[in-house]
């Protein structure tokens, strides 16, 4: 991956089981704040267009911790809010010369679009409803955790697919490895052509279909602001499509509860589910230092 | 002195008259005098056309020439050095301009800078309502008698049904036609690109090829309610062909336009946000490119136009959501016309020519696209077999967003005569004066 990672869908399997394998290798130093020297010298550029916490700091830390020069910028404070275009705020950053550039944009394509123009390495911290690969990097590494293998599994998915980058990449990489797929949401939040981005995937607008016998669950967040329209009030979401410790009994006994956050409680997940022994939430957010370490090394490490 | 200009040995081909065979052209004083073999050269200028088809001029009745008010994206003289490189004679331009061509003023206006400073033939399109805001009619009549030769709110179309039933109505009574770009703005509204299965992989909005039909729908009824004459503007879905082909066979005045790019790509054949691919209607999907080639075959389809949208690099240059919609198209009409659609053998090439020509005359009623004796001499050269590779930063145009850049196409426009003069030609050609009169 020397031209950066900007999604999951062009990956192949040796590369992600490349970068989840060194991931656990660098789990131990998610609770060391011990700094390496693999990185030392680097310059990486956080340049976050859109809000964000866990991942921004998550790629701060990883940064940080294989000894490399980390600077986050938010676009509200940056020449952006002067008119600035964005391949002129990307062709400014790139006369600094970072070695990399990690960046989180509102529409999809912003980074492979810059990646066209830039010879810095890009990678891709979400872009607009299109792919968060790194999410789905260190939520394959928080299966991993608990399973075996990936194939095999039954993942549903479920919430507003049709807006969600997080859904996309997993669905790339967990189509990858053979596991099955059910995505399961409003029917305008799920278009039905997500049938045919990648084997393995079925659809279905009832919960219970898609929890019925999971290994794992994946909650989405609800993103109000980008429905045009919203199809449901928050009541009626929850009750269809709000994950409740009544549903837990039809997926598998061990089954997991996966949400990349931010959480809305009451909203697509009750309070007890998200604190429940199922609930790896955090375990996501740890995972994603490990991951982003991993991923950072493969792009820059020589 | 007379200028006069002979065309010599061409294969001439000419829809409305019939004719297909090699010939001499002559040219005097603007007009087209005489169409024969072996035809006295004597004082004329001559243009050796051996091996090159030479055919009316051809028609492009759906452009953007940015003036006024977009000066930077294009003006009046460079979209028409454009046209004349692609091989076009004449233009109509739609009236999306600041400001909008929606009275007199701006359509003279159009009209005088045109005459300065054009090298094809100008027609300007006044709008359906003021402002295209789809509320009030523009005034219709006032431009109509200051030169424009159809109505259209091109990119802004009327969304209120009952206005266009009026707009329709005042049409009919002034003898134009009405076009509509048919998008229903509620249905496509935020979409980038196509609804399907590259819309979904890519994230990016959609826009429904429903979008599309439901107005081609409204129009047609209108069209039937009204009387008017009706065309439908860039047809790029399946149904909205097979409506047309419905309401023709229903015996209404219903005519239609498809571009090269929506019977040459598809939404899959967009390189990843890659925004010189991105256009209204959106490129459709496989089953709606082989409809509309199906429809040009069949007739459904009139003519083919452009839609030549010039937007500055500023604007194309940005997240693909932001960028505006529209491609150049003038340049490379031709080439794409004949790789796809002769070439292929899927229409011959006299229906070619009829497409560029009689079939947006028909709808238009210029009194253009026919090689008689006695009509302006508006002729295109071109040829079906030489190789050339597109180079949109050579164009004549002041944009650059095409899809095309860097393709390599068989056959091309080779000379373009406007009014008896040689408006543009390619590299290679060169006017002589015989040995025999000099």
């Amino acid at each position: 991956m020397p031209g950066g990672l900007l999604g999951i869908e062009a990956l192949d399997r040796v590369e992600i089981e490349g970068i989840l394998d060194r991931a656990k290798r660098f789990q131990p130093r998610q609770t060391d704040s011990k700094k390496s020297d693999q990185l030392r010298g680097r310059m990486i550029v956080n340049l976050f267009f859109e809000a964000s916490t866990r991942t921004r700091t998550s790629f701060e830390i990883a940064a940080k911790r294989l000894g490399a020069d980390a600077i986050s910028i938010t676009a509200s404070a940056s020449s952006v809010s002067k008119g600035e275009s964005l391949v002129d705020t990307l062709n400014t950053l790139g006369a600094m010369h970072p070695d990399a550039i990690v960046m989180r944009h509102s529409a999809s394509g912003a980074p492979h679009f810059l990646a066209r123009y830039l010879p810095t390495p890009i990678i891709n911290a979400g872009d607009g409803t299109h792919e968060h690969p790194t999410q789905a990097l260190l939520d394959a590494r928080t299966i991993l955790d608990r399973r075996p293998t990936l194939e095999g599994l039954r993942v549903a998915i479920i919430g507003d697919i049709a807006h969600s980058r997080v859904a996309r990449s997993n669905m790339y990489l967990l189509s990858k490895f053979g596991a099955q797929i059910v995505l399961c949401g409003p029917a305008s939040l799920l278009p039905p052509e997500l049938a045919q981005l990648a084997p393995g995937i079925s659809l279905t607008h009832k919960m219970e279909d898609a929890i019925r016998d999971a290994d794992v669950i994946m909650m989405l967040r609800v993103q109000l602001e980008r429905q045009h329209e919203a199809a449901f009030s928050a009541n009626e979401y929850f009750q269809f499509y709000g994950l409740r410790l009544e549903h837990m009994s039809l997926a598998k006994p061990d089954a997991i509860v996966m949400h990349p956050g931010p959480i809305n409680r009451g909203r697509e997940i009750s309070s007890e589910v998200a604190d429940s022994q199922r609930s790896v939430i955090l375990n996501q957010v740890e995972n994603g230092i490990a991951v982003r370490m991993a991923v950072l090394e493969r792009i820059l490490g020589n | 002195m007379p200028t006069k200009l002979i065309i010599r040995n061409g294969r001439v081909m000419d829809p409305a008259g019939g004719l297909d065979a090699v010939r001499d052209v002559a040219i005097e004083d603007g007009r087209i005098a005489a169409i024969g073999q072996t035809l006295d050269a004597a004082g004329a200028t001559e243009l050796d056309a051996s091996g090159l088809i030479v055919a009316p001029g051809f028609i492009d009745m759906h452009v953007h020439l940015r003036e006024p008010g977009f000066e930077h994206a294009e003006t009046i003289e460079s979209g028409s050095r454009a046209a004349a490189a692609g091989g076009f004679t004449s233009i109509c331009c739609m009236p999306n301009t600041k400001p909008v061509n929606d009275n007199a003023t701006v359509t003279s206006y159009i009209i005088e800078r045109a005459e300065r400073h054009a090298i094809v033939n100008v027609f300007p399109i006044g709008a359906i309502t003021k402002g295209s805001a789809g509320e009030e009619l523009a005034a219709i009549g006032l431009m109509k008698e200051a030169g424009i030769v159809a109505i259209s709110d091109d990119g802004r179309p009327v969304m209120n049904a009952r206005v266009m039933r009026r707009a329709m109505e005042t049409a009919r009574s002034f003898g134009l036609p009405v076009i509509d770009h048919c998008e229903d703005l509620h249905l496509s509204a935020g979409g980038d690109m196509n609804e399907g299965i590259q819309s979904v992989r890519l994230g990016l909005r959609g826009i429904p090829a429903a979008s599309e039909d439901v107005m081609v729908a409204r129009d047609i009824l209108l069209a039937e309610l009204t009387g008017a004459r009706f065309h439908v503007a860039h047809i790029s879905s399946r149904h909205a062909v097979e409506m047309l082909a419905f309401a023709k066979a229903r015996g209404l005045p219903v005519t239609s336009e498809a571009t090269p790019h929506h019977f040459a790509l598809q939404d899959r054949d967009m390189p990843p946000y890659d925004s010189n691919y991105k256009m209204k209607p959106p490129l459709r999907s496989e089953c709606d490119v082989a409809a509309i080639t199906q429809g040009i075959v069949s007739g459904a389809i009139d003519a083919i136009a452009t839609d030549h949208a010039p937007h500055p690099g500023s604007e194309k240059m940005q997240e693909f959501e932001q960028c505006p919609f529209g491609i150049l198209g003038l340049e490379t009409a031709i080439g794409i016309t004949l790789e796809r659609l002769v070439h292929s053998g899927k229409i011959t090439l006299m229906r070619m020519i009829e497409l560029f020509t009689t079939g947006p005359d028909r709808v238009l009623d210029l009194k253009r696209g026919r090689l008689a004796i006695g009509a302006p001499a508006d002729v295109t050269l071109f040829d079906t077999e030489r190789s050339w590779t597109y180079d949109v930063n050579r164009s004549f145009s002041k944009s650059r967003n095409s899809p095309f850049d860097g393709y390599a196409f068989r056959g091309g426009p080779v000379a373009t005569i406007v009014g008896g003069k040689l408006a543009w030609s390619a590299d290679h050609v060169a006017l002589g004066v015989p040995a025999a009169s000099r």
